[in-house]
């Protein structure tokens, strides 16, 4: 017995010990922690419950035989954030280069089962070289069955990846399919082909951080839905976030009550819409200015700029919010703010998270850009989502909802709960003047008459009194009272109830 | 009495003015340009009308159109406030003529005033004590150097038409004096064109300090106290009290009954204020008189307990003073602070954008705020920068600062850059705190440019204590804290790094910092950026922002930026590399929100150091913007007429290869 502990404390300093002390100090130098310090940066204190540590490959081939390190390049169990359970894989470069071997695969396999029957959320942090190609082929399958185990625990719990070294190749499959990616600045990198191989199809000469690294992803492609400075910001990041999540499909997220009262009055709301249409503002500050503690957690916040998504809560429970940003591209609808929109309304959507959708949209995007790019369906994709879900849906028209982009926004007409406007909303097919343009096509070029004409149109539809006739608004709101009245909305909503009919599962327009 | 009353102002004189307009029973109205049309002042009147276009000169500054409001509004007096057209004796001219009351000194007096030379000589004949050797033009240089010789010098040459710094030279010896009269006149022709120039003794350790007078039209007129207004920052008053803590009774009384003299000399009817001059040997001398209400005249109404507002209004309808000289009481001791939007960090260029946040501290017997602006207003590049007068009133000079820093740090403004900090620190200074006040304060203390002092220890544990707490009020949040375990934080205020640990016990928390115990008591909630808490008792007020990893703290002018970790994790964070800013040093930056009014670049261009490249206008001040060495453009990235936003490129220069 005493042996065998001995025994056990042994093998288990030389797991700890990874790649080894030299091995470890590279990463350091290279500005990353280790497999294991990046978990005591995720995890409460003292949480972590580690499994497999002697699990070693089983390859004899290519002087593998010699090459075996307990654990085998990943860490793996769980842990606790704030008091609340999650699954945790840790890849380790030190050993071999964190590469994926078919036991690797296996022990990632592990929590993702144990995390799918006691529903609690798997956090990946991604740091390989990739297939452990001595392995041939055994690799690979160990890769597809993580993408499996991804693709069933996909809105059951939720899946996030956090890319903390290299992840190429088919290894960027499985974050590719978890719900959020986050990623480190200047230290990560993901692409499905390098730099190398580019130069030598294209001949583009291109760099790793061009072509995969955290900025490029947060903004250019979108693959990333945030990045942060360096592997310890990141995780206390991931941390927070968490916070905002519920453990699974089937239950809430705790709620987190506050001193902030969801009767507070936001006066300076009531001078944020510029009297002159045509002038942007900043759409994050009715965000923070709604939400509880100013606390908001945005997603994508580089990237298609126009719409703005991420969580927070409102009166202690977990909202999404989805909002036009008038600011950037006068917040109209195009390809990428379409598609970045529409995958977050179906997390929450999944996720039970009501939806709190701010509307300022001048329509979508023209040009051929657009249309040859499909924005017919990925535009599509947004009113799939909206009309699809089920979770309360509380509106506010802030300013323009024009033509079909106000039916996309969580209009009444797709199942919107409750739908306010404020005293600036103008709803409306399109602006005055170009819709006058088209009704008196005939006085196009007699300025007065247009202008009158358009003044005509103004008066009629660039109000919110319109739609309140036709019921399409529920009420017109100050905007000081904006808060208050989504989170009663939000409170009676609690116990929606609302069934899609039967079906294996929709065709979005994907 | 007046029926009604128009305000040819805007901002906070203009809301100061309706106040006490309507305390009265006077009806007010409100004159407002296109950029004000949701200001405060035109809430706050019972009328108001649009008198133009956003720039001054359409608007406020426009004669015509403030006579036809008055008419169409029947306005039957007009109070100016400061600045516009409260100093124009065409104005007074034209109101006079349509049977509209100026609330204000008459036509003559202002005239008389506003030319330096001539009050300089009535003055003098007033007995009053003037700068030696100032009595009128010099014409040549020969000339220059005689009256220096009878001055002594060092002497100070300045154009008649000058002010506000410019135009003006300090000559030490005959050779100076010589070059410096030829550059003073050339430039006085060129800028002012007017090239009258003005010889005067130069003054060592300069302190203003100014005296209130107010008469009415039945000959009576008093002196209201003295106030030094030394903290200055491009010419322009920033912090001013009342009294001066340089003067003493007979002193006091000199200023005032010179002041009294040169008023009656005028027949001074209404509130004015006489400048001196002091040295640092009590000397004292005329610098001119303002024929108007001036912007630091709350701190004189504190200590007074006297409504300037309405003096001047009773006064203007025809009433007598309601006090003479021996009823003038002085009780306690008045500071004023002037808030700008403006970047003190970068030599005080004004700030604008929207106030997303803005907060004022909570007024009460001691505190006061005169303000024009409030939360979600809109700060644009059209007028002065002031947002808004905030006066602290004690038993004592001491007691008056700690009011005012007390109240500086309640003061929370988000959107748009102040020059808060600056406010915070002066009052915290040393020297400040002595008494030993200059014009050349600021210049003196801070001669590289405005910047921070760090906090001490003591301060720094107090901010480290109180992000100790922040950290357990987001674990544990509610108005009542369970009580539990000790929570065991490093917290790291830049470099530094201090132990902390942090018990909740009922609705206080006991801190150790490094082993120091404080007691921190708070009903403030997470995500509330204006915070207050009670340290071992004693208020400790703070503004906090959460970026999710960091707070901001900001407390006393100092913003720390502190990390709260678990031990471990603080280690692991020691071992992050730091991240480099990226290069902008290629770009030509906006250095502030403004017009670009002319861009003298194109691809390819080559420049040398020094050529103008660009001219940005903000706040009716042009800065025109240089190359900083030798360089060829290769890109410009904005164009005439633009209005940019602080820090965006304006120009892109090749990068030197290395």
């Amino acid at each position: 017995m005493k042996e065998i502990a001995l025994e056990l404390e042994r093998r288990r300093a030389a797991a700890e010990l990874g790649g080894g002390q030299e091995r470890i100090d590279a990463q350091h130098q290279r500005g990353k922690l280790t497999a294991r310090e990046r978990l005591t940066v995720l995890l409460d204190a003292d949480s972590f419950e580690e499994w497999d540590i002697f699990v070693e490959h089983r390859c004899t081939d290519f002087g593998m035989a010699d090459k075996t390190v307990p654990g085998d390049g990943v860490v793996t169990g769980y842990g606790t954030i704030n008091g609340r359970d999650v699954f945790v894989f840790s890849q380790d470069f030190t050993v071999l280069g964190g590469s994926l071997s078919e036991a690797h695969a296996g022990k990632i396999c592990k929590v993702m089962d144990q995390a799918m029957k006691v529903g609690a959320p798997v956090i990946g942090l991604n740091d390989s070289g990739g297939a452990r190609i001595q392995e041939g082929i055994d690799s690979l399958a160990g890769y597809a069955e993580i993408f499996q185990r991804n693709v069933m625990a996909s809105g059951v719990i939720p899946q996030i990846s956090i890319i903390m070294g290299p992840c190429a190749g088919g290894a960027v499959y499985s974050p590719a399919m978890t719900d959020f990616i986050f990623m480190v600045r200047d230290t990560s990198y993901m692409y499905v082909t390098g730099p190398e191989v580019v130069k030598t199809v294209t001949h583009e000469s291109v760099t790793h951080e061009e072509l995969g690294g955290a900025v490029t992803h947060s903004t250019r492609s979108g693959v990333a839905d945030g990045s942060f400075d360096n592997d310890v910001e990141t995780l206390i990041g991931v941390r927070r976030f968490v916070d905002f999540l519920p453990s699974n499909n089937r239950e809430k997220v705790p709620r987190r009550d506050s001193g902030d009262s969801v009767e507070r009055v936001e006066q300076s709301l009531d001078t944020l819409v510029p009297n002159n249409p045509n002038t942007p503002y900043d759409m994050k500050e009715l965000i923070l200015k709604i939400v509880d503690e100013r606390d908001f957690f945005e997603l994508q916040p580089d990237h298609a700029g126009n719409i703005v998504i991420g969580l927070a809560r409102m009166g202690g429970g977990t909202i999404g919010v989805v909002a036009n940003q008038p600011a950037v591209l006068a917040g109209c609808l195009d390809i990428q703010s379409s598609v970045k929109a529409a995958r977050f309304v179906r997390f929450c959507d999944a996720f039970n998270i009501p939806i709190v959708t701010l509307v300022d949209v001048p329509g979508f995007l023209p040009g051929t850009k657009q249309e040859y790019g499909g924005i017919i369906k990925h535009g599509a994709k947004l009113l799939y989502a909206y009309a699809e879900c089920t979770v309360p849906k509380v509106t506010v028209i802030v300013r323009k909802a024009y033509g079909g982009a106000y039916d996309v926004m969580a209009s009444k007409h797709l199942r919107g709960d409750i739908n306010f406007a404020w005293p600036s909303a103008e709803i409306a097919v399109m602006g005055p003047k170009g819709a006058v343009e088209i009704i008196f096509r005939e006085d196009r070029d007699d300025e007065e008459r247009i202008s009158a004409r358009t003044e005509d149109y103004r008066q009629k539809f660039a109000n919110p009194f319109y739609a309140g006739h036709r019921g399409f608004i529920d009420d017109v709101i100050l905007p000081r009272h904006t808060r208050t009245r989504i989170c009663r909305s939000l409170r009676m909503l609690e116990r929606k109830q609302l069934k899609n009919p039967w079906r294996k599962h929709g065709n979005i327009p994907l | 009495m007046f029926q009604k009353l128009l305000i040819a102002n805007r901002g906070e004189i203009a809301c100061r003015v309706i106040r006490t307009a309507q305390r009265l029973g006077i009806c007010t109205v409100a004159v407002y340009s296109e950029a004000d049309q949701d200001g405060l002042h035109v809430e706050l009147a019972d009328e108001a009308i649009l008198i133009g276009a956003s720039p001054v000169s359409e608007s406020y500054l426009d004669i015509d159109r403030v006579l036809q409001a008055c008419q169409s509004t029947g306005a039957d007096a007009v109070h100016p406030g400061y600045g516009f057209l409260s100093e124009n004796p065409r104005f007074v001219h034209a109101l006079d003529q349509a049977g509209i009351r100026f609330v204000g000194p008459h036509a003559q007096a202002i005239k008389t005033m506003g030319d330096k030379i001539a009050s300089k000589q009535l003055a003098a004949s007033a007995g009053v004590s003037v700068i030696p050797g100032y009595d009128g033009v010099v014409n040549t240089a020969e000339e220059a150097i005689q009256r220096a010789h009878e001055i002594g010098y060092p002497v100070m040459l300045k154009a008649s038409a000058g002010g506000g710094g410019k135009g003006l030279r300090i000559a030490e010896d005959d050779r100076e004096c010589r070059e410096g009269f030829r550059r003073t006149r050339s430039e006085a022709a060129t800028s002012f064109g007017d090239d009258r120039i003005l010889i005067e003794k130069c003054i060592r350790e300069p302190r203003h300090i100014e005296i209130q007078v107010i008469g009415d039209t039945h000959g009576n007129c008093v002196y209201l106290g003295e106030r030094e207004c030394s903290i200055q920052r491009r010419h322009q008053k920033v912090i001013e009290e009342a009294p001066s803590p340089f003067l003493d009774g007979s002193m006091r009384r000199a200023m005032g009954e010179q002041a009294l003299a040169l008023a009656k000399a005028v027949d001074y009817h209404s509130a004015g204020t006489v400048e001196f001059i002091a040295d640092g040997e009590g000397r004292f001398y005329f610098l001119e008189m303002n024929t108007r209400l001036q912007v630091e005249h709350a701190v004189t109404e504190m200590i007074t307990g006297l409504d300037l507002v309405e003096l001047m209004l009773r006064v203007a309808a025809g009433e007598k003073l309601p006090l003479t000289q021996d009823e003038v009481q002085i009780s306690g001791w008045a500071i004023e602070t002037r808030l700008y939007a403006e970047d003190p960090y970068r030599a005080f260029l004004p700030a604008t954008g929207r106030l997303t946040c803005y907060m004022e501290p909570s007024v009460g017997p001691g505190v006061r705020v005169d303000s024009g602006v409030r939360e979600g207003d809109e700060i644009g590049i059209y007028y002065d920068p002031m947002l808004a007068k905030l006066i602290t009133h004690g038993r004592t000079r001491n007691d008056a600062i700690d009011a005012m820093c007390g109240a500086l740090d309640q003061f929370c403004i988000e959107g748009v850059m102040t020059n808060l900090p600056l406010l915070a620190q002066v009052m915290a200074h040393p020297r400040f705190v002595r008494g030993q006040l200059s014009t050349h304060f600021l210049s003196e203390e801070y001669p590289d440019g405005f910047a921070v002092q760090p906090l001490d220890r003591a301060g720094q544990l107090q901010v480290a204590a109180l992000a100790a707490v922040l950290n357990c009020y987001k674990r544990k949040p509610g108005p009542e804290p369970a009580s539990g375990n000790p929570i065991c934080r490093v917290v790291r205020i830049e470099d530094e790094s201090f132990d902390t640990r942090c018990t909740v016990t009922g609705a206080d928390y006991r801190v150790q910092v490094d082993g120091v115990r404080f007691v921190v008591a708070t009903d403030s909630h997470r995500g509330q950026v204006q915070v207050a808490f009670t340290i071992d008792g004693n208020p400790f007020d703070a503004q906090v922002r959460s970026d999710g990893f960091r707070y901001r703290i900001s407390h006393a002018g100092v913003e720390s930026v502190v990390t709260v970790l678990r031990s471990e994790v603080d280690a692991l964070y020691q071992l992050m590399p730091a991240k480099e800013l990226p290069d902008r040093s290629h770009y030509l930056l906006a250095p502030m929100s403004g017009l670009l009014v002319s861009l003298s670049a194109k691809p390819g261009q080559k420049v040398r150091a020094g050529d103008e490249l660009a001219v940005v206008e903000a706040m009716k001040m042009e800065n025109s913007l240089k190359a900083e060495r030798d360089a060829i453009i290769s890109k410009v990235h904005a164009m005439e007429g633009q209005v940019l936003e602080q820090d965006e490129p304006i120009i892109e220069f090749e990068q030197k290869t290395q």
